[in-house]
């Protein structure tokens, strides 16, 4: 769409280097200040399953993907074929010589679905199913196909570096395309050099393989092909200070800002790499105790231990937190409940992914929206938080603690797969903009003299709390109805003050957290088409709307955040004088669409949906957006692009 | 001022049914508190769901009645939070080697510092009397309509063998007996479990206090019972491992005397082995200050509210420019 940007995908077997190929054009691009979006996408599959990574490079902030390719640099034929249609004219493929003589249809790991569609591509094109006629009809549609010798100049290389195995420099494919793509671009070596040395920094051996790989690669490219490529990628100066980080990176700093001191976990995708990440990060630095502090990950034999588990530091005063996907948050309901009915500060993050079941383990989906304000049998409030963008990931998973501590519950942060594993390029964050704040706590002096309750009946539902331990302050838990106390009660007139006092948080909650935390607004006030969403299509809608209000369409987006308890005045307050109301997310029902209108009695006029795994593109939602606006769309449009 | 049992009492009515073994485990826990001169602000007990899930609210310490089968998760948390707690888990047969089955194992792995008592008396009797997990296979007691079709777990054996560092078995009408153990147990440097065999006098028509006590085999000699119960100690067993090298060795004298059921049914100290790090010295590894400064315990925020995390050394890694 604009032109001061490019899009880069690199795609081959999983195991076969993708994402640091990936991670090391992002640098590369960074160093070179530019600003980077990139959507992971991969197979649940250790080796040789299709993997990508589609980078979009530009002079300004991005959040989404577009639908197009300007130069894809394929590992192996699969990528070839999985890909070939999204390289624009005027865009190159980058292609191993070797494997271009290829029949489509013996790639073995082609899946049955896939080639049925794609044989019926061909039999309408009328093409063979020769992966050099593919190419060459490409060429033909203006793509620039570029045909590497790879296992040529590895050879060499692998002189150079006097290796006789060629195996082992075989796993450079990755940093051959680099080369070959930078070559191509035209772009400043140096910059990728040292991308490879930070990416590889541990092991000073494989950064040498690589740059000596990088290099053979990016000279062939220079010599054989010039300025023929008319792509090409420039460094810009700035003085800001910018990070390339992950959703789920994004998370973890979150946490260690909000103060998290102990984060459980049981291995599942895609949340596993935030509590990794936090493991390997976990003696941190501080402006106490003599500067130094620690998140203890701990990895327990299943999910309900985790959450439960989390609960039990919670009540000691640690700031404890929990990270899961569908599946381990559907273990974790009872605890959830308990947690709930115990009025305990525990933080969940919940990475949605397609669903239901194992549904699609890698890919991406905004399936549970409903499941994570309902799930646990009984009434209990919860807050459920909805970030839309990487830097939302990070100031809610500091926030989540706050809004835990105040109003004692269970706080739920909702994002995905899209954001988790997606990795971005931001102004360096502000860690000053955030205040720890942890409601009313009792200590030792504090307790002298009184008798303590821990659930004791108060005007707004939170009662003060004392952490296990604090002497002069010994009360009781139990998943039981329970008196002030916190021991057992089945009396009738405390069940009803004491689910009411529980079920009162929401409203202070409602009464307390201001709307900005809740919600945002972005584009015209006044306009009569609004956007409702929530999580990962903000990105795609805000460059949607930015180019549709340049072609003179008024619309606003209003984005919630808070999805649990619902801004419900506000959000009829914004939508009261709209006409058309356009419900936006990535799931079959309209999850949210259907909450507003439950809460609020205003109807979606049309649904903008997507439910095949893969995240909302600029592209895709431009278009659905302008068919509503040309009055030309159905009141429900699916979305289907990406492979 | 020393300790009384009286100081670990609440007003909360104990509703076990007349004659449960859970008095006898009340009463031998709220000794061992006391004796050991324990303050109630330090202790944390941790139980499940049953009738052995209500001890805490008749104890007068931080008691914390959790999920059913998910009592060590909780304790585990609550300890490694803030080792400088007394973290005691409670639990019945069916909480922890039934529907926490998982969870049992996996705390042997990890030997965090702590207790872990089970009332094992072989039914779920809050609801009921159905078999529990350690009710033995072809036993119909008396709310069964028919034989226990289950083999039943050794909760000794699996102990041993999961990697619990203190193993013991002990008699809920033998108070004085279980609260020694339970103050070995509370002593034990690593995860310490004690199975406390527990008549359920309305369910558990099989397994009787008259049953443990031989009642069934008088002496036609001194016309006294032959008791079922006989302590490892009296006949000279010794259950530490004094060196890792023994430690294989210790724990199969262990299993073949876990195995002893029927007529001779040995209670006292299987298997103690305090070489073994716990999980708490295990973090100390890799977080040298995690013990004096544990998360519990961390100032996250300045007086200003501003955090005490300094993220520059993450940006560093990160940044781009």
């Amino acid at each position: 769409m604009v032109k001061e940007e490019l899009n880069w995908m690199a795609g081959g077997p999983q195991g076969s280097g993708v994402d640091s190929a990936a991670n090391i054009f992002g640098r590369a691009c960074g160093y070179g200040g530019l600003y980077v979006y990139g959507r992971r996408e991969y197979h649940s599959n250790i080796k040789g399953l299709h993997s990508y990574f589609h980078l979009r490079v530009s002079t300004r902030e991005v959040s989404a993907n577009v639908n197009d390719v300007d130069l894809l640099a394929a590992f192996d034929a699969e990528t070839v074929v999985r890909h070939i249609n999204e390289v624009v004219s005027g865009g190159g493929i980058i292609v191993d010589k070797d494997q271009v003589n290829i029949k489509i249809f013996s790639i073995p790991t082609l899946p049955h679905e896939f080639k049925k569609e794609f044989r019926q591509f061909l039999e309408k094109k009328g093409w063979s199913d020769s992966l050099s006629d593919l190419l060459s009809e490409a060429e033909r549609a203006g793509v620039h196909v570029f045909r590497i010798p790879y296992m040529d100049l590895l050879k060499e290389v692998a002189a150079e570096l006097g290796i006789e195995q060629l195996s082992k420099v075989t796993r450079m494919i990755n940093v051959l395309t680099l080369g070959i793509s930078f070559g191509l671009l035209d772009y400043d070596a140096a910059l990728v050099e040292k991308a490879i040395a930070s990416i590889f920094a541990e092991k000073p051996k494989i950064v040498n393989m690589n740059i000596l790989a990088f290099r053979r690669a990016y000279n062939y490219a220079k010599q054989t092909f010039g300025n023929s490529f008319e792509h090409k990628l420039e460094k810009t100066e700035t003085t800001e200070k910018r990070i390339f980080l992950s959703g789920n990176q994004a998370v973890a700093l979150g946490k260690v800002l909000g103060g998290c001191r102990i984060q459980t976990y049981y291995p599942i995708i895609p949340a596993a790499d935030e509590s990794e990440y936090l493991e390997a990060h976990e003696i941190i630095q501080t402006t106490t105790d003599g500067g130094k502090g620690a998140v203890v990950v701990i990895q327990t034999e299943d999910e309900i231990a985790a959450v439960n588990m989390a609960s039990g530091a919670a009540l000691t005063g640690a700031r404890a937190a929990t990270s899961t996907s569908g599946p381990g948050f559907s273990l974790m309901v009872e605890g959830l409940a308990w947690a709930g009915n115990n009025e305990v500060p525990v933080v969940i993050t919940y990475y949605q992914r397609g669903a239901p079941s194992t549904g699609l383990p890698t890919r991406h989906g905004q399936d549970d929206l409903r499941f994570a304000i309902h799930a646990g049998h009984g009434e209990f409030p919860r807050i459920v938080l909805a970030s839309g963008d990487i830097r939302e990931c990070f100031y809610d998973a500091a926030i989540a603690f706050n809004y835990a501590e105040r109003y004692q519950l269970p706080v739920i942060h909702l994002i995905d797969k899209a954001l988790g594993n997606s990795s971005q390029t931001y102004p360096i964050f502000d860690s000053n903009q955030f205040k720890i704040e942890r409601g009313a706590i009792l200590n030792e002096t504090s307790l002298q003299g009184a008798e303590y309750k821990r659930f004791s009946f108060t005007e707004n539902g939170v009662s003060p709390r004392v952490f296990l331990g604090t002497k002069n302050g010994v009360h009781w838990y139990t998943g039981d109805e329970h008196n002030e106390f916190g021991h057992i009660s089945e009396e009738s007139t405390n069940r009803t003050m004491m689910v009411k006092k529980r079920m009162k948080k929401l409203e202070t909650i409602e009464k307390e957290v201001p709307t900005e935390e809740k919600a945002k607004f972005f584009g015209d006030k006044n306009a009569k088409n609004m956007i409702v969403s929530w999580g990962t299509p903000k990105g795609a809608i805000l460059e949607a709307l930015d180019t549709l209000s340049k072609e003179g369409f008024s619309l606003g987006f209003l984005q919630i955040r808070m999805v649990h308890p619902l801004p419900k005045e506000y959000i009829a307050g914004t939508l009261k004088n709209a006409e058309k109301v356009i419900d936006v997310e990535m799931n079959y029902s309209g999850q949210l669409g259907g909450i507003i209108t439950e809460k609020t009695e205003i109807s979606m006029s049309f649904h903008i949906l997507k439910y095949n795994g893969r995240p909302m593109t600029t592209t895709e939602v431009y278009t659905a957006l302008k068919h509503i606006m040309l009055n030309q769309a159905p009141k429900r449009q699916v979305l289907t692009y990406g492979s | 001022m020393a300790l009384k049992m009286s100081d670990f009492k609440t007003d909360v009515f104990v509703d076990w049914c007349p004659g449960c073994g859970n008095f006898g485990i009340l009463a031998a826990m709220q000794m061992a508190f006391a004796e050991l001169g324990l303050e109630p602000h330090r202790i944390v007990l941790v139980s499940g769901i049953g009738c052995s899930g209500k001890p805490p609210h008749f104890i007068k310490a931080y008691g914390v009645h959790t999920l059913h089968g998910r009592t060590l998760p909780f304790a585990q948390g609550i300890k490694l939070a803030n080792p400088e707690l007394e973290v005691m888990a409670v639990g019945g047969d069916g909480d922890g080697l039934g529907i926490g089955a998982g969870h049992f194992v996996n705390a042997g792995r990890r030997n965090v510092d702590m207790t872990y008592l089970m009332h094992d008396n072989g039914v779920y009797g809050l609801t009921k009397g159905q078999a529990s997990p350690t009710l033995r296979l072809g036993l119909k007691t008396k709310s069964l309509s028919k034989p226990n079709i289950n083999e039943g777990v050794n909760p000794i054996a699996l102990a041993v063998m999961t990697g619990y560092t203190f193993v013991a078995r002990a008699y809920a009408y033998d108070t004085k007996h279980l609260k020694d153990i339970i103050k070995h147990a509370i002593q034990h440097k690593g995860l310490a479990f004690v199975d406390i065999l527990q008549p359920c006098p309305t369910y558990n028509n099989i397994n009787t206090k008259d049953w443990y006590a031989g009642m069934d085999r008088i002496n036609s000699k001194t016309g006294k019972p032959n008791s079922r119960l006989y302590k490892l100690d009296e006949i000279g067993y010794d259950p530490v491992v004094h060196e890792s090298n023994e430690d294989f060795k210790k724990k199969m004298v262990a299993l073949e005397k876990a195995q002893e059921w029927g007529d001779k049914i040995p209670l006292g100290i299987f298997y103690q082995n305090e070489l073994v790090p716990t999980f708490q010295e295990r973090l100390a590894q890799r977080i040298p200050f995690y013990l004096s400064n544990p998360p519990a315990k961390q100032k996250i925020s300045e007086e200003t509210g501003s955090s005490a995390a300094i993220l520059e050394q993450f940006f560093e890694e990160l940044k781009t420019s």
